[in-house]
């Protein structure tokens, strides 16, 4: 029934040898854990402590998760959830084709990256937060962007590079930010988003501690690929959250290939969330593809977080079904292992499992396809049909402070000059 | 002579005499200097202790991180007492990681603080270029003005004495070729106290280049300095000393040494014109210009590398503007062009020293000083 749920149909571990394999490797992890092998000193009151308290986060879920897989599954979402739930990964599959199709025709350009066959990851995490909790992406943000609640109007703006897109067309697709949906970016450098959004959550805590504001306490997530758990400013970073106990969950989407390195490759230990407790942290691994686990984990992770308990690093193992971008022939991937992750797609696993439980019926799924095409399909349209930026706007927001441009000859703070929002001052 | 105590100094660190010693020379030397009424002195360290003190006090949001500014009172003494007065929680002592905080300070302006990040030296913040590059100067425009970075980089840049080389770079012209920086390098404690204050309320990256030598170096102050809302603005150069035969630029320590060489030309007939660059970006082209329309004679003084430094880029902001106006070739001292050797005397050859300003502004001034070697 759930079957295509249930903890032991997971990913294949491509090399990993699993002590127990008929236990899931989200159990895997725990016991791996327990098994820790201690240094040779004798571990203080402290030390076991603070390995209990590693292995709460796994212990809760996996108490979760064997009494959903017994009973039925009306314990994991209400039909409104779930309907949420598709809407939102229908919306982000549609959306990425849509850009596709668009940037073959010309309209879309540069580097654009997406997100096909990671929804699951998106829509498990960023439905759980509030409209003040933060995200911080990479390159691989439209999704992001979309889960948070920015209109779809304004991101394929954005992406077409017209005036009314989210930046008026000064990011582009690498360049997703949102002041009012609280989206910090976009970041087309691997790690960078990881210290900005370290820094999101040490504003949290500081307003909360430093400037008393009692209701401050934001989340933020980072959400970041497996090529990025080898460079430098994520270790820094899982210290520094841990150490301060900062109100932040690092999301690794795994999805095994960075362009064309595999994550194999490139990774002495490629098994991520033991990074975690290296700086004691909770470490969890979860199966990627399957929403509700996600969602699950994630629940957790984020109140904690919210509780003041600090950081926890979260595998999410997944796949992209396109490649690393449109302008990537994709030509080192094993086409067996593509069709083995399409037949996983986390869009028709949520639809078997809602219509397999009774959640709902065909033609409500039906109903929802439609109304996400029309959505997307006006997002082009109001995109075709917006205009350019003006020549003037290559001047502005390169500061907040508009002095910051200086003194003209004229003697005058250039930002007086009434040409130079016309485009036409000397510059 | 003051070089010779500078140098003492640097290397012998400070005892009670020696800056007895200085505190006189810099009191005959400020009767020479065009300062309003002078009532007090002040190190540029005491000064940026207090600018940070006054803005911390005056704002909940600011905050200091980096390493060592807390309980070891900063590792130039700058943040002394702070940890103390302001607790744990806003001066923030950090790992060793340039990369991590630098980045978490950018997170937390994205959020509505105001971070003062502190690099222990510029070279450092090489580790940590990718932030304030990429995710603070350029922030502004990628959102469109949706999310500002009001922070502020600051710490010790250029030559200090015998740390050898990679200890030793001068990051004006790097810094200050990036859109959406402002960089500032102040020399006395006056520009110390108005810029840091103006950085800190400042709604844009700041890069705030001090100069090592410069902290324990005392200025005259004036009692509209000292006051808690003095403010300098940014982008405004200030002509330290007026002349009408040759412009000399210079920014930090060089104005100091580019007035002792006005001093030296003045005997001989040469009336110099200092410029106080103190905003590297946005520069004053305005009075650079206008200044050199005046005397119609060019010299830029830097310690950095001199391929496409901060003095190419004015003299080719002054041929570009005020060709006209130039009666000989506009000319640039910069540091040598080696990475800074660590013997003594090397040192002193890496970098531009007084008798070298005052060749230049005799060449300039086509008193027949052959042109020097170039080193």
């Amino acid at each position: 029934m759930s079957s295509a749920f249930s903890a032991i149909n997971t990913i294949q571990p491509l090399h990993r040898t699993i002590d127990n394999p008929s236990v899931s490797p989200f159990l895997g992890s725990t016991h791996k854990l327990r098994s820790f092998p201690a240094c040779n000193r004798a571990p203080s009151a402290s030390w076991i402590r603070r390995r209990f308290s590693i292995v709460a986060v796994s212990d809760v879920v996996k108490q979760q998760k064997t009494k959903s897989g017994s009973s039925l599954s009306n314990l994991l979402i209400t039909k409104e959830e779930g309907l949420e739930l598709y809407e939102d990964m229908v919306l982000g599959r549609s959306f990425e084709d849509m850009c596709a199709q668009m940037y073959y025709r010309g309209k879309m350009f540069g580097f654009v990256h997406l997100y096909n066959g990671q929804e699951a990851v998106s829509t498990g995490f960023i439905k759980l937060l509030t409209k003040e909790d933060c995200i911080v992406s990479t390159y691989r943000d439209h999704v992001h962007a979309l889960s948070k609640g920015v209109p779809a109007r304004q991101v394929m703006s954005e992406l077409f590079g017209k005036t009314t897109g989210c930046c008026r067309g000064q990011g582009g697709s690498m360049h997703m930010f949102s002041e009012e949906y609280n989206v910090l970016g976009g970041f087309a450098f691997i790690g960078e988003g990881i210290p900005v959004s370290t820094g999101a959550a040490f504003t949290s805590k500081y307003r909360r501690e430093v400037l008393k504001e009692a209701n401050s306490d934001q989340v933020t997530l980072a959400f970041f690929g497996d090529g990025t758990c080898n460079n430098g400013q994520f270790f820094e970073c899982l210290n520094m959250a841990a150490l301060w106990k900062l109100p932040i969950v690092f999301v690794v989407e795994n999805n095994l290939w960075a362009i064309g390195m595999s994550h194999l490759r490139a990774t002495s230990d490629p098994e991520i969330w033991k990074k975690g407790p290296a700086f004691g942290m909770p470490g969890v691994h979860i199966d990627g593809m399957d929403v509700l686990k996600v969602r699950e984990v994630a629940k957790e992770a984020v109140e904690r977080a919210r509780r003041g308990e600090g950081p926890t690093l979260i595998e999410c193992e997944t796949y992209r079904f396109r490649g690393h971008s449109l302008a990537d022939p994709d030509e080192l991937r094993d086409p067996a292992e593509k069709a083995h992750y399409a037949t996983r797609d986390p869009i028709a696993a949520l639809k078997k499992y809602m219509i397999e439980n009774k959640l709902v019926n065909e033609a409500e799924l039906k109903a929802i396809d439609k109304k996400i095409d029309e959505v997307v399909e006006d997002a082009v349209e109001f995109a075709d049909a917006s205009p350019h930026p003006v020549r003037s706007q290559l001047l502005e927001n390169v500061f907040a402070d508009p002095k910051g441009f200086g003194i003209g000859p004229d003697g005058r703070y250039r930002c007086e000059d009434p040409k130079f929002t016309e485009g036409t001052a000397h510059v | 002579m003051l070089g010779i105590v500078r140098g003492r100094i640097a290397r012998g660190g400070v005892n009670a005499s020696s800056l007895q010693k200085i505190r006189n020379q810099s009191l005959i030397y400020a009767s020479s200097r065009s300062y309003s009424s002078a009532s007090k002195e002040m190190t540029v360290r005491d000064a940026l202790n207090s600018a940070l003190d006054e803005e911390m006090s005056a704002d909940p949001k600011v905050f200091v991180m980096g390493e060592e500014v807390g309980e070891y009172q900063g590792a130039y003494k700058i943040s002394k007492g702070l940890l103390e007065k302001y607790g744990p929680e806003r001066v923030v002592d950090t790992p060793i990681t340039e990369a991590g905080f630098a980045g978490i300070g950018v997170g937390a302006a994205y959020h509505g603080l105001r971070p003062v990040v502190e690099f222990m030296t510029f070279n450092f913040s090489m580790q940590a270029i990718d932030h304030i590059i990429n995710s603070a100067a350029k922030s502004n425009y990628m959102s469109a003005g949706q999310i500002s970075v009001p922070i502020v980089f600051r710490g010790p840049n250029g030559a200090a004495a015998g740390v050898g080389a990679q200890h030793s770079q001068c990051y004006a012209a790097w810094f200050g070729a990036c859109p959406g920086l402002k960089v500032l390098a102040p020399y006395s404690s006056e520009d110390a106290r108005g810029l840091l204050k103006a950085a800190i309320r400042d709604p844009d990256p700041v890069v705030f280049l001090e100069n090592e030598l410069l902290y324990g170096e005392s200025f005259p102050i004036s009692a509209e300095v000292l006051d808690s809302s003095f403010c300098l603005p940014i982008g405004k150069a200030k002509i330290e000393r007026e002349g009408k035969d040759v412009t000399i630029t210079a920014f930090s320590k060089m104005v100091g040494y580019a007035l002792k060489a006005a001093e030296i030309l003045a005997k001989e007939g040469i009336s110099a014109e200092v410029i106080n660059l103190r905003s590297i970006r946005p520069l004053d082209r305005s009075t650079i210009n206008a200044s050199v329309r005046k005397t119609n004679r060019l010299i830029t003084v830097e310690e950095g590398f001199p391929q496409h430094g901060v003095g190419a880029e004015i003299c080719a902001c002054v041929v570009e503007e005020s060709f006209e106006y130039l009666d000989a070739p506009v000319e640039r001292i910069a540091g040598a062009d080696v990475p800074m050797p660590y013997a003594a005397n090397l040192e002193r050859m890496a970098v531009p020293q007084i008798e070298d300003i005052v060749r230049a502004a005799k060449r300039a001034c086509y008193r027949s000083v052959p042109m020097a070697a170039t080193a």
